[in-house]
């Protein structure tokens, strides 16, 4: 293993082939962390529209978890880049492809946050509908309203229950946004494909970028976790050790 | 009588001429090829004339025509008339890689010789000639290189015309916004669509997507030579007899002129899908290849003389 190459001056655009890859690891980050504020948001108001009895609320956010969980990631993100400007009016196709600034960037930000919003939906969902029903009558019984139900009675322990797989979730946003590679975001395996192409240290490059994914995911794993010995509750997940 | 004589004469001849090859011991890739009883080969999948996906997804063109000539030879050489051969798809980025890790034995596709590569794989003699041009919408309204100032390119990734554009481009100091796509027929996508203006590629391959094109035109391939692409089957290095036995192949192709019959097929007669006609008569860069056959690559600089 030579590492020597990451100090060479890259063949474009000035820098190193270090560089090169430290912008990668930007690319990453910035698409997986925008990707997520889109998941965690709009996963949220959609877990809860899926726990509710109201038919306009309901039939809709189940319609679009299983439109999105079930066309694969990769398609989602073609169909983002390259389907989406070509049907909206043309003057906004054409802007979309040429007057908006990192095209390849939105659409992959849309693509991950929209498909990785119905994973997460199901997670809120599933942890709203695992706190005992005895909790919300409780709550209506002593003159909450559902909305206020929901804010200081189900959200606050459901989120509690959800936050390990949540955990996951986020790490795969991380590491699925290498798929934005495909659409020409040159993020962290993106930049290693090419220094492999031009350096010819496949072998060198991937390992560091292996490595790379593996801190920052290591880094959110002890964040989330640090997150769930603090926000922990007696006898629920995370609590009570 | 005297006619099995003769023929047991013949043949005893022949086995004393085709003995000392045997008596060294078959190594590299023919070994690997006689041990496994599979010749394995790359193609491409949209570097159309070269190497194909017909109708069927079958591979088909020029180069995989002349990998195939090559396989016969193999089948001669190991005395192995029952060979089979295997289609492996590679991409501008994974060809390299897959070759040398030993997952294909050939590649027969639109590679360009160059120096650089050179120190990873080896190639057999030069069988097509071109080099980087550009292909723009008509409606674009660009002449030149230099009209594409602070405006979209993409290129296919891994590929020189990458190289030779990014270095004209930090020479000139154009400001080009590069977007990478995985293959010419995603890159001729990214111009078909408007979401880039150019794509550099060598001018016979945008000639043909050029033609295939829904529109074929509204698209124009233009400029002067930005490298030079001397295209060849890549095998791997460090392997003598394998080398000499696909080099005579192709250079005895270019000897019996059988090389003609491929090229018309392939460049002036219609060609599957469309059956379009390319009528791209042979350069005087090949005909001097075919007249002289080498293996010689283009420098870092992207012409065949820095």
């Amino acid at each position: 293993m030579d590492f020597s190459f990451l100090s060479q001056p890259a063949f474009s655009g000035g820098g190193t082939y270090l560089n090169w890859v430290i912008s990668g690891v930007q690319w990453t980050l910035l698409v997986g962390l925008s990707a997520w504020v889109i998941a965690l948001s709009l996963g949220s108001i959609l877990g809860v529209f899926r726990t509710t009895h109201i038919a306009w609320l309901y039939y809709p956010a189940t319609a679009y978890v299983e439109l999105f969980r079930n066309i694969p990631l990769l398609v989602q993100m073609f169909i983002w880049y390259f389907v989406v400007p070509e049907i909206v009016p043309s003057a906004l196709g054409s802007w979309m492809k040429q007057g908006m600034p990192m095209p390849e960037f939105w659409s992959a930000v849309l693509a991950l946050g929209f498909f990785t919003a119905a994973r997460v939906a199901e997670q809120v969902r599933s942890g709203i509908q695992s706190i005992p029903s005895g909790q919300t009558y409780a709550a209506l019984a002593i003159g909450l309203t559902p909305p206020q139900t929901y804010r200081h009675v189900l959200l606050p322990i459901g989120f509690r229950i959800i936050l390990p797989p949540l955990t996951s979730e986020f790490l795969n946003i991380i590491k699925n946004s290498s798929v934005a590679l495909t659409i020409g975001v040159l993020e962290l395996t993106a930049q290693a494909r090419s220094i492999s192409e031009y350096t010819f240290r496949t072998f060198e490059i991937f390992s560091l970028a292996t490595l790379v994914y593996v801190v920052i995911t290591l880094t959110v794993t002890l964040l989330m976790s640090q997150l769930e010995q603090r926000v922990r509750m007696p006898g629920y997940i995370g609590g009570g050790k | 009588m005297s006619r099995l004589i003769r023929l047991l004469l013949t043949l005893t001849i022949a086995g004393l001429c085709i003995n000392p090859t045997f008596a060294a011991e078959i190594t590299g890739t023919l070994k690997k090829i006689k041990d496994t009883g599979i010749v394995k080969i790359g193609h491409r999948d949209a570097s159309s004339p070269f190497s194909y996906l017909d109708d069927n997804q079958h591979p088909i063109g020029y180069g995989v025509d002349i990998c195939l000539k090559i396989v016969d030879s193999i089948k001669a050489e190991l005395k192995m008339p029952n060979l089979k051969h295997e289609f492996v798809p590679v991409t501008s980025q994974t060809r390299i890689p897959i070759l040398t890790g030993g997952n294909i034995d050939l590649e027969c596709g639109s590679t360009t010789n160059s120096i650089e590569r050179q120190q990873q794989v080896a190639f057999a003699p030069t069988y097509f000639v071109t080099g980087t041009k550009i292909l723009v919408k008509k409606s674009s309204g660009i002449k030149n290189y230099d009209d594409l100032k602070g405006k979209t390119v993409v290129f296919t990734s891994g590929t020189t015309n990458e190289r030779a554009m990014k270095a004209y481009n930090d020479e000139k100091k154009l400001g080009i916004n590069f977007i990478p796509s995985k293959d010419h027929a995603e890159s001729f996508l990214a111009v078909e669509t408007g979401r880039a203006v150019a794509f550099p590629m060598d001018d016979i391959l945008l000639y043909s997507l050029k033609a295939n094109a829904k529109n074929p035109n509204d698209y124009e391939v233009i400029g002067a030579f930005l490298s030079d692409d001397p295209y060849a089957i890549m095998m791997r290095k460090d392997d003598p007899s394998f080398k000499k036995l696909v080099t005579d192949t192709v250079a005895g192709l270019y000897k019996s002129g059988e090389i003609n019959k491929i090229y018309t097929k392939w460049f002036q007669s219609p060609i599957p899908p469309k059956n379009i006609n390319l009528n791209f008569p042979m350069s005087d860069g090949l005909k001097d290849a075919i007249k002289n056959p080498n293996d010689k690559g283009v420098g870092s600089c992207g012409k065949m003389s820095c």
